[in-house]
């Protein structure tokens, strides 16, 4: 059914996007922030998400709190003590000054200057805990809230229908879980402080400029603009050649995927050359998008620094005069360099910072969208339970269909009794897991209703009713874990003794048994360290250990050797035995002795009857019976067809 | 990574500009400062206002100078890193195609595919940030304490005892965080895991009931992550205020031993204050240095993966002489073939012989791992054999030219392969000058042509990449189709009808044989049906033939054939 849309692109996998982060703190590098005048996606509800995000800090406010004082206070700290410095420095050149103009008595006050600088350290050292305690309280509100997301997440997964995994691509929901939130983790981390040190600082520079020179911090302030507009601008710029490089780094990746996974076949058709000429017409457009991308976004941090320059120029030179003029002092002039040195960085982090609020608000809607999906219908407050489950399925009136307005089942009545076995056939794709779907209530039917022994299966919690179904089907899965985990998947709480009775009934203790660590064999993520008809025992092992009154199988064994698939078809016999079994038949002999054969073909039942009644109608079942099987009993019997057909 | 340099060759003279422009830019910057003193030393201790002017102009021509340099940098470095990404991509993309199915079994599509884009992408980046930052990082820790010294060779001693404890402490801190980093990328990756599991197994886990259970596996490796990254951020958060007091302090001691100095004579006040931001100069260098050495490794991960795919010759190349066939069309031989997957312990073929000629079907059949597949890809030569020796139109594979022998072939591969483009274009890509009329003739011996044409562009409808919007059987019949259109001398189909149904399936047969009746025709089943009246039915087991025949004569001679008839009709049908 929805297979194929399943598979996952090598591509979009977690964290392998380009220039990937590693997330955390580190991830944003040295230039701190994404790359200056990437393109940002930009959220639809900014404002909504902005607050929902927000709500999650809420329940940490007081920390938070903590964390923006400290913040403050480490800012206001490393800002004073410039101008605390200059003192010293005044000092100094007070004393030289008076020795030059040879003073009697005069020298350099070193106690003075000796004061200034303990109570520099005593700053500096203030300054730095703060700055430290602030990150480190943070590091705790980012990485929990972040963690409060995850398992939002992953709780909202749970009570999603099937519907929705059905219709989802995987690594995008992966990617929201993945990539999105640790997009929130790191500005959260980094970005948020950040944000509140550079306007701090910005402020507190500023006022110490006035209170310094209210003429030189106009002149440094002509500068200010300067930095932002040239951040703002270039940046702006930039971003149409990013997005052009994004683009063809786009079209470059879908080209090598394609060529890469379909390699024998450009091989098998000597079509190598055409793939690289292909390739390097790309190439280049790329490398003509992308070196100016690199080149306009690469020029605002010289543009910045030449600005800032040219404001310490001018601060050094009226600065002087004014020294000169005895306006200011000589010290002052030192700290506004080094203040004006310091300017820059927090107003091109800040230039920047919206973007990066931008996209990580964009992050937090994708996370936000995948919360806000419909969920199941909860189930029923006093819901029903059945005791001792006999197995009797009942559907009545059903209609289904997997849109609205494709009715894929219509008015389908059955009555199956406990023991009983249904044979589910037709062609492939013809959409047998639309039964799996229906009794397993992974879809809600449209009308009519679905009964097990007599009760409405909507008037069950969902848990209960599927743990008296067993499923064995062709697409096995298991998950990274030992072979005893795995197979006791089945029932909570089994001891090691049923999991060996349940291997053995499902003729799988042998091959485990000659595995090197046995039953504490580690199955790898793809279960390749075993044969798929191997895995396919331990499905039915699994199922057995559950012990369940109705069960779902699927009989088809391809890709299953001739041995082990006769050791499959032996223990789903044993399978069935005693239970109600609805099988996706594959085998003649099932669909021959079943009690009632449901012919599917393009997801909707076609044909119901049993064996002769379907073969006297002469229908499609009749048809496919005909072509699938007739061919071999005439062979067998010794009547070879001379008409070769290929 | 270093490694990778020796690709920069083209670039070289660029480099070196980049190299000197900004080694002159660093000396602009170290310049600025000591102009700055000039104006305190001389300037207001003279009280010459015209000369603080004239510094002035100076110094704006030095930053001007320090501007230009750093943007044409920027240039530069930006059109080598950009330059060198795209002649990375362009070796490794040509290397990768010029791979067997070997070395591409090797690395894995998934790796070979991150490690053309991201890879080099990352590469690239770490390069711009190198050359626009790191290059300079450097020459201005060294130039810096050139003119310190220089200013005050005494005061110098300072640097002495600073920058051992800066390098101390950030290599500390580093090597402290960085494996915690590393732990904490495995936690991530476990935590993805638990999820992909979750979502890939989503109707198991609800059929079992055990949603709380997979719940509390997701929260407890989210703990587990949660608790690294706090420790990873809260051991990087000490860094930067380390340092800051470290640069502080350093700044104290400068103005108190400088301050001494200044008291006895021996420097100037403004020389000073030069000192000072020279020194802050070369510390916020060696800051950048350490960036480089977290920025690095990151980057040498993608540079060994690049690095094995450039290092990894093919294995298969034509033969320097190449002999090619007479005038023999369409046979097939395989003489005593034995073949193993690198690595593997059993071969996957043993002794393998047989002969396919003109007009004649041969079927393979046989469990999954018995080599059927194997066997097929060894005839385009997709690998090579380990002895025996296969020949098509009586010449050793080997020893004909590999475009040569693959056109004599015409490929249906078990999972259809496509690629973006139009349908039209897709069946070309087997023939690419085929005219509509051949097109349309292959697409309706393929039972393509009633799909196609209800189509809204018919022929010219697009096909997705990987062919998302058409179904598996769809996909299936246009390979088909692709083969068709080259009128090969050896069709090869690999299981290829499994994905149509009864129908569609038997008037696509009856239709092929018609067209191939000429052609040697190698076919890979799963039913019996389907090989029942091959003129040669080969049944493969543990990558041996273990019967050859026709359907009936191997019914009475071969075990393994036997019980795969017996296990697809049942019991009573064998009766």
């Amino acid at each position: 059914m929805s297979e194929d849309r399943r598979e996952q692109k090598p591509f979009g996998g977690p964290g392998m996007g380009p220039g990937g982060r590693p997330g955390g703190g580190f991830g944003r590098g040295p230039m701190g922030g994404h790359g200056m005048g990437m393109p940002m996606e930009k959220a639809k509800n900014f404002k909504g998400t902005l607050k929902r995000l927000l709500g999650y800090l809420k329940s940490r406010r007081l920390r938070l709190l903590t964390v923006f004082i400290m913040a403050i206070l480490s800012t206001v700290f490393s800002i004073v003590s410039p101008k605390i410095m200059g003192k010293a420095t005044t000092k100094l050149f007070e004393g030289i000054m008076m020795k030059y103009r040879h003073v009697p008595g005069a020298k350099v006050d070193f106690d003075y200057i000796g004061q200034i600088l303990v109570l520099l350290i005593g700053f500096y050292i203030l300054s730095a805990i703060f700055s430290y305690l602030q990150q480190y309280i943070m590091a705790g509100v980012a990485q929990k809230t972040v963690y409060d997301i995850r398992n939002d997440v992953s709780k909202k997964l749970s009570r999603l229908p099937l519907k929705f995994f059905d219709s989802h691509v995987h690594g995008d929901i992966l990617s929201r879980v993945t990539n999105d939130v640790d997009n929130i983790s790191t500005t959260l981390q980094q970005s948020l402080t950040q944000l509140i040190t550079s306007i701090v600082t910005i402020v507190g520079i500023l006022i110490m400029m006035l209170t310094i020179s209210p003429l030189m911090t106009l002149i440094a302030l002509v500068t200010l603009p300067l930095s932002f507009l040239v951040t703002m601008v270039i940046a702006k710029r930039s971003q149409k050649y990013f997005a052009d490089q994004q683009k063809n780094l786009g079209i470059l990746n879908g080209h090598v995927e394609e060529m890469y996974t379909g390699h024998p076949i450009v091989k098998a058709f000597g079509r190598e050359g055409e793939a690289i000429d292909k390739f390097n017409q790309i190439n280049e457009r790329l490398y003509a998008a992308g070196w100016k991308a690199q080149f306009v976004s690469g020029i605002i941090m010289p543009l910045i620094s030449f600005i800032s320059n040219v404001g310490y120029v001018f601060v050094s030179v009226i600065g002087g005069i004014l020294v000169m003029k005895k306006r200011i002092e000589i010290g002052d002039v030192q700290a506004f360099i080094q203040y004006s040195r310091q300017f820059t960085w927090p107003i091109v982090q800040t230039a920047n910072i919206a973007n990066v609020i931008q996209s990580t608000v964009a992050s937090a809607e994708r996370v936000f969208e995948l919360l806000d999906e419909l969920e199941e219908i909860p189930d029923k407050e006093d819901a029903k339970l059945i005791g001792f489950p006999q197995g009797a399925v009942k559907f009545q009136n059903v209609n289904f269909g997997y849109k609205e307005d494709v009715t894929l089942i219509q008015d389908m009545n059955i009555d199956v009794k406990p023991g009983q076995t249904i044979a589910v056939v037709g062609p492939t794709g013809a959409g047998k897991t639309t039964l799996v779907n229906l009794l397993m209530r992974f879809y809600e039917i449209n009308r009519g209703k679905i009964t097990v022994d007599g009760v409405d299966i909507r008037d069950l919690k969902r848990g209960d009713l599927r743990t008296m179904f067993g499923m064995v089907l062709q697409d096995t899965w298991l998950f990274n874990g030992t072979i005893k985990d795995n197979i006791a998947y089945g029932r909570t709480g089994a001891s090691e003794q049923d999991v060996i009775r349940a291997a053995k009934a499902a003729h799988a203790d042998h091959f485990i048994r000659t595995l090197p660590e046995g039953y504490g064999t580690v199955l790898n993520e793809e279960a390749s360290n075993i044969s798929q008809g191997q895995k396919q025992l331990l499905t039915i092992a699994r199922a057995i250990l559950a012990d369940p009154a109705i069960l779902i199988l699927d009989e088809a064994t391809s890709n299953v050797d001739t041995r082990t698939e006769l050791l499959i078809q032996k223990a789903m016999s044993t399978l069935m035995k005693g239970r109600t079994s609805f099988v996706i038949a594959h085998r003649l002999s099932t669909i021959r002795d079943a009690d009632l054969i449901l012919v599917m073909d393009h997801g909707s039942i076609i044909e119901m009857g049993n064996h002769n009644q379907l073969l006297a109608r002469g229908g499609f079942y009749a048809e496919l019976y005909n072509s699938q099987f007739t061919g071999g009993s005439l062979v067998l019997a010794n009547f070879l067809d001379t008409s070769c057909i290929l | 990574m270093l490694k990778l340099f020796k690709y920069l060759k083209p670039f070289s003279q660029s480099v070196a500009l980049v190299l000197v422009l900004v080694f002159f830019q660093s000396l602009a910057d170290l310049y600025l400062p000591t102009l700055m003193s000039d104006i305190v030393d001389t300037g207001i201790v003279k009280g010459d206002t015209s000369y603080i002017l004239r510094v002035g102009a100076f110094m704006l021509l030095v930053a001007a100078v320090s501007g230009l340099c750093l943007i044409s940098a920027s240039f530069l470095s930006a059109k080598v890193a950009t330059g060198l990404g795209r002649n990375l991509r362009s070796l490794v993309f040509a290397r990768v195609e010029s791979y067997s199915q070997h070395e591409f079994d090797k690395l894995g599509t998934a790796s070979l595919i991150t490690r053309t884009t991201n890879d080099i992408t990352q590469v690239q980046q770490v390069l711009i940030i190198m050359m626009r930052m790191m290059v300079g990082a450097p020459m201005m820790s060294i130039g810096g304490i050139i003119m310190a010294v220089s200013k005050d060779a005494t005061l110098s001693l300072i640097f002495v005892v600073v920058l051992p404890v800066l390098a101390v402490v950030i290599f500390g801190i580093a090597g402290k965080g960085i494996p915690l980093f590393k732990a904490m990328q495995v936690k991530l990756d476990t935590l993805n895991r638990v999820l992909r599991e979750g979502l890939t197994g989503i109707r198991v886990i609800r059929a079992f009931n055990r949603i709380d259970h997979e719940k509390e596996r997701f929260t407890e490796s989210n703990r587990d992550l949660t608790n690294t990254a706090i420790k990873v951020n809260i051991i990087m958060a000490s860094l930067m205020p380390v340092m800051m007091v470290v640069m502080n302090l350093t700044t104290i001691a400068i103005v108190w031993f400088g301050g001494i100095r200044v008291n006895n004579g021996d420097i100037q006040v403004g020389d000073m204050m030069a000192f000072l931001q020279y020194a802050m100069q070369i510390m916020f260098s060696l800051v950048m240095v350490s960036f480089m050495f977290i920025m690095i490794p990151r980057a040498e991960a993608s540079a060994m993966r690049i690095n094995e795919v450039l290092d990894m010759i093919p294995e298969i190349k034509d033969a320097e002489e190449i002999k090619n066939p007479d005038s023999q069309r369409g046979f097939v031989e395989f003489k005593d073939v034995t073949f193993s997957y690198p690595g593997a312990e059993q071969p996957a073929l043993k002794d393998v012989s047989f002969t396919a000629s003109p007009g004649e079907v041969t079927a393979l059949i046989g469990g999954t791992g018995s080599g059927k597949s194997t066997l097929i890809n060894l005839i385009p030569r997709f690998y090579d054999i380990d002895s025996g020796s296969i020949f098509v139109d009586g010449v050793d594979v080997r020893k004909m030219s590999q475009a040569n022998l693959r056109a004599k072939i015409g490929f249906v591969p078990q999972k259809a392969v496509l690629f973006t483009g139009t349908i039209a274009e897709n069946i070309r890509y087997g023939k690419e000058d085929a005219t509509d009329k051949e097109v349309e003739h292959v697409a309706r011996i393929a039972q393509a042509i009633e799909f196609i044409t209800s189509m809204t562009d018919g022929f010219n409808s697009v096909i997705a990449q990987g062919g998302a919007n058409i179904s598996g059987g769809q996909k299936q019949r246009l390979a088909i189709a692709r083969a068709l259109v080259r009128r090969p001398e050896i069709y090869v189909f690999d299981d290829t009808f499994s994905a149509l149904d009864f129908k569609t399936d038997a008037q696509l047969r009856a239709a092929l044989k018609k067209e191939t009746a000429d052609a040697t025709v190698i076919i890979v089943a799963q039913r019996v049906s389907t090989v029942m009246n091959a003129n040669r039915v080969i049944v493969m087991d543990d990558g041996r033939i273990v019967g050859m025949g026709t359907h009936r004569e191997l019914l009475t001679t071969c075990e393994v054939y036997r019980e795969i008839v017996s296990s697809q009709f049942s019991e009573e049908e064998l009766a």
